[in-house]
């Protein structure tokens, strides 16, 4: 999927892939989305060790298998870089912080959530938030979308999924059919261009 | 043991059935609170609670949490907590870590077949626009209350200006390179510092 690697990357250590990982695990607030600016930080800015476009081909097939959206992108970042060892070392990084956090807090300090400046703290961090993601998406918008079509596919995308839910019209449409849709649009523009230069 | 067993199956199956992440495991979790004594739906409404107060995937916090709960409330011990929550933890990351191995051998073999190219080439431009609602989301939940009574309480001032001075210190020259974790703990501090300030 990628065309920009042509020298062959040093290998990367294990532990690398582990405590990039954690951080994005220990510092992000919300989970799937919202882990996108971390993210393209750790494995794209910082390391190289995937391309913006490897890693929404990741978040695409990350909407359509099962599990958690953090965990399918540390696997298949870790699968990359260093095979089976490093999807584990990946996978473990990103769940450790939040089973530490969860299991300690549980047990000691269970009515953390309506503590006084943690409510404080958080409605500052969902600003921040909001804030991060809607930089990455504009950052996104300009560097990946290229032709009409593009833009019609971005704009469709995220009309199908935000107005519904933002106009209570009382349904909703998963992002899982968005991918499949989007899928199948782009098989059937190959499958027409290969037709169409066949003639 | 039994106990241990009964995790490891309800939890691969989460894993494996609620696709989309986060709060898609939120129905099975409340599933298995009707079936099983260790969880209730007071603490469904107390693991949300803590799992959007705290960092990492929704979807792993929960799953420590119910499990925790397994093992500490059917043995009376956190050290019997801490185990089962690793275990659903593990559990419920299985079937995803499985999953993606596969499927990242299959795009390994397929990555050039002008198909696949063709595919991803319109779902890039695609998960933008699903990033960007999930943007939309976050951002129309943080600075609007949409149950207001007011047009004026509708717009959550507090939030709205701290919103504008971060969009524009993220996106100044000098600062545009840091961690995004900075700005983290930048908004988290403004938070506190106008919650105590104005009483939010």
């Amino acid at each position: 999927m990628s065309e920009e690697r042509l020298e062959a990357a040093p290998v990367t250590p294990i532990w690398k892939l582990f405590t990039a990982f954690m951080r994005v695990g220990a510092f992000t607030f919300g989970g799937g989305y919202a882990m996108l600016p971390m993210l393209e930080r750790e494995c794209v800015e910082k390391t190289g060790w995937v391309t913006h476009d490897e890693l929404l081909d990741y978040f695409a097939i990350g909407q359509c298998t099962p599990g958690v959206i953090a965990v399918n992108t540390a696997t298949f970042v870790g699968k990359k870089q260093r095979g089976f060892w490093g999807a584990l070392a990946a996978t473990a990084g990103v769940v450790l912080p939040s089973f530490l956090i969860i299991t300690l807090l549980t047990a000691l300090l269970s009515n953390f959530a309506e503590v006084t400046w943690v409510r404080y703290a958080l409605r500052g961090i969902r600003v921040a938030v909001g804030v991060l993601i809607l930089n990455t998406v504009i950052k996104l918008v300009r560097e990946k979308i290229k032709d009409a079509a593009g833009y019609i596919l971005c704009v469709l995308a995220f009309l199908l999924v935000a107005l519904p839910q933002t106009l209570k019209l009382g349904f909703k449409i998963s992002p899982v059919f968005v991918v499949i849709g989007a899928a199948l649009v782009g098989a059937a523009r190959c499958f027409f261009a290969e037709r169409g230069g066949r003639k | 043991m039994s106990l241990i067993l009964t995790l490891v199956l309800e939890f691969f199956k989460i894993g494996l059935f609620a696709a989309g992440g986060g709060l898609a495991t939120l129905p099975f979790l409340t599933e298995l609170a009707d079936k099983y004594p260790w969880l209730t739906s007071e603490m469904i409404g107390r693991m949300v609670a803590l799992s959007e107060s705290t960092p990492g995937p929704l979807g792993i916090n929960m799953a420590t949490y119910a499990g925790f709960m397994a093992g500490a409330n059917t043995f009376g011990s956190p050290f019997a907590g801490a185990l089962t929550a690793l275990t659903a933890t593990v559990s419920l990351v299985a079937p995803s870590f499985i999953v993606i191995l596969i499927v990242s051998r299959v795009l390994e073999k397929f990555k050039n077949s002008r198909y696949v190219k063709a595919i991803f080439g319109s779902l890039r431009p695609a998960v933008a626009g699903l990033i960007a609602a999930a943007a939309w989301t976050v951002i129309s939940a943080t600075l609007f209350n949409f149950s207001a009574a007011t047009v004026g309480e509708a717009f959550l001032l507090p939030e709205i200006a701290l919103f504008a001075v971060m969009l524009v210190i993220t996106n100044l020259k000098p600062l545009k390179k840091l961690h995004p974790l900075v700005f983290i703990g930048f908004a988290a501090a403004a938070g506190v510092a106008m919650g105590y300030a104005f009483g939010w």
